[in-house]
């Protein structure tokens, strides 16, 4: 196993990603972020206090439970269901900016993709990851990338939050395939 | 698990995972999506060989929000009349390539008896078999109680339900005595002793023939309708009499805790096990049960059905 991002490290790609969103929408004002559970839903709030610390306003944030949208269910065990909060001001007409921890086959956002869509038209959709590990099935790409991080399909990417796990890291192990 | 036939096969895990699934779906479903795409495809059927409303039209809306496609297949009107056996419609139906099967039936076991068959391959769930159980009835139920009385924890312990009337018919009153009490629910059977099945003392509950004593202690009163359709003897002297001692009205509904809730089932026999202001008042959580209904309903459909069947998962 080894530390592919240590916490420091892991502070500062989210402080960067925050001030790319900011640019690249120029501001917070048009700005949802929605974070896939769980540690998408956790990321998405670290982005939302950085981006509210930087611009001293709100931001709209909240999460988008994909899992009855996926198209692998009939190959897996029934998931557990994870909660979806759409901030007040919805979807319709803002820019939305989907966030995940890692971005591998891109299956997971593409159901975002839909769920969303469900939901209302956004003005653009945007994707945040931590960590974009390769290996992709769809015609998908990110926007923001804290780091990109060649794997085999063999290794294991864990990404770690305070909040969830006692400590901030990623950690690349590897796994038989 | 594959079917869903009744509660006693059910873990408190299970059931408490059931009811968090339909917390998120409620969630989902009454607020940004509506419609969600994740039983596309599959077909479920709806097979009722007893009258209903509620539940057919509850599973019917309940997939239709999963996009399965439903099927309903009711006796009246269909071969069965014609005297086609359980056998030959569950036959005809796995041809057709159903992918459940929702099946409400006057025989008790009749659930099982299709579970346990090789006559499909697919989904069994029990909507209501005779005087055993229905268990969706009771998982709503549940729902519903610890949606409006229960914050913070996850299951029923603490909450004092009282199931007042015809218990010896219902199979509403088995299911939620299994489930109440595997959830930490403290349950008293109110009834007539004529109304009360044999065996009942070895129930985890307990018994009492005087609503008036109890209905101050409780935090759900459960109404159960008179199921006069069963009832070939005469079980109370007359109508008037039943109301009076075993009714819900308005005198004891002002006996109830301040925060304690009105359900019944339905369909209501108003004026007789309930009168109309108790059933339509600030306390009865009645309608509330209905809406509930296709969501835990979502949530069965979605454990069952959703994941691969292959791999023999665990509800």
């Amino acid at each position: 196993m080894s530390l592919a991002l240590p916490a420091p490290d892991m502070d500062r790609a989210i402080t960067r990603i925050s001030h790319e969103i900011l640019e690249r929408n120029s501001g917070s004002d048009s700005i949802t972020l929605l974070g896939i559970p769980t540690r998408g839903a956790h990321l998405a709030t670290r982005l939302a206090m950085k981006i509210e610390a930087i611009e001293g306003n709100p931001v709209q944030y909240g999460t988008l439970d994909i899992t009855l949208h996926r198209d692998d269910l009939r190959m897996r065990p029934p998931r557990a269901l994870m909660p979806t909060t759409i901030p007040t001001l919805g979807v319709e007409n803002r820019n939305v900016i989907l966030v995940d921890d890692v971005l591998f086959s891109g299956r997971t956002i593409r159901a975002a993709l839909d769920a969303l869509g469900e939901i209302g038209r956004p003005a653009s959709v945007q994707l945040a990851v931590l960590i974009d590990r390769g290996h992709r099935q769809l015609p998908i790409r990110a926007d923001y990338v804290g780091k990109n991080l060649p794997t085999s399909l063999a290794q294991i990417i864990k990404v770690q939050f305070t909040e969830l796990d006692g400590l901030d890291a990623v950690t690349l192990e590897e796994g038989a395939l | 698990m594959r079917h869903l036939l009744s509660i006693a096969d059910l873990s408190s895990t299970q059931a408490i995972q059931i009811l968090d699934t339909a917390e998120e779906l409620s969630r989902v479903s009454d607020g940004p999506m509506k419609k969600l795409p994740t039983l596309r495809g599959r077909t479920i059927v709806n097979l009722f060989a007893e009258d209903s409303t509620r539940t057919r039209i509850s599973f019917e809306a309940a997939a239709k929000r999963l996009s399965a496609d439903v099927i309903n297949f009711s006796a009246k009107g269909s071969s069965v009349s014609k005297g086609e056996s359980l056998k030959d419609t569950a036959q005809t139906l796995q041809a057709m390539g159903a992918d459940a099967v929702i099946i409400r039936h006057s025989a008790s076991g009749a659930a099982q008896r299709l579970a346990d068959s090789q006559w499909m391959t697919g989904s069994v769930i029990n909507a209501g078999d005779g005087t055993h159980e229905h268990p969706s009835q009771a998982l709503l139920d549940a729902f519903t109680i610890r949606k409006n009385l229960v914050h913070g924890a996850n299951d029923l312990t603490g909450i004092h339900v009282a199931i007042v009337g015809d218990i010896i018919h219902s199979r509403v009153a088995r299911s939620n005595v299994l489930l109440l009490t595997k959830l930490g629910a403290h349950v008293t059977l109110v009834a007539p002793p004529t109304l009360l099945p044999t065996g009942v003392e070895s129930w985890p509950v307990a018994i009492s023939y005087d609503f008036d004593s109890v209905i101050e202690n409780v935090d759900v009163v459960m109404m159960l309708r008179i199921q006069l359709e069963r009832m070939s003897e005469l079980f109370f002297p007359n109508a008037r009499e039943y109301s009076h001692y075993f009714g819900l009205n308005r005198d004891r509904l002002k006996m109830m805790k301040p925060t304690a809730i009105v359900m019944h089932p339905g369909p209501m026999n108003r004026g007789l096990e309930i009168t109309a202001d108790s059933a339509d008042s600030a306390r009865s959580v009645i309608l509330q049960q209905v809406t509930n209904g296709v969501t835990v309903r979502m949530a069965i459909l979605y454990l069952l059905l959703a994941g691969s069947q292959e791999l023999g998962v665990h509800l």
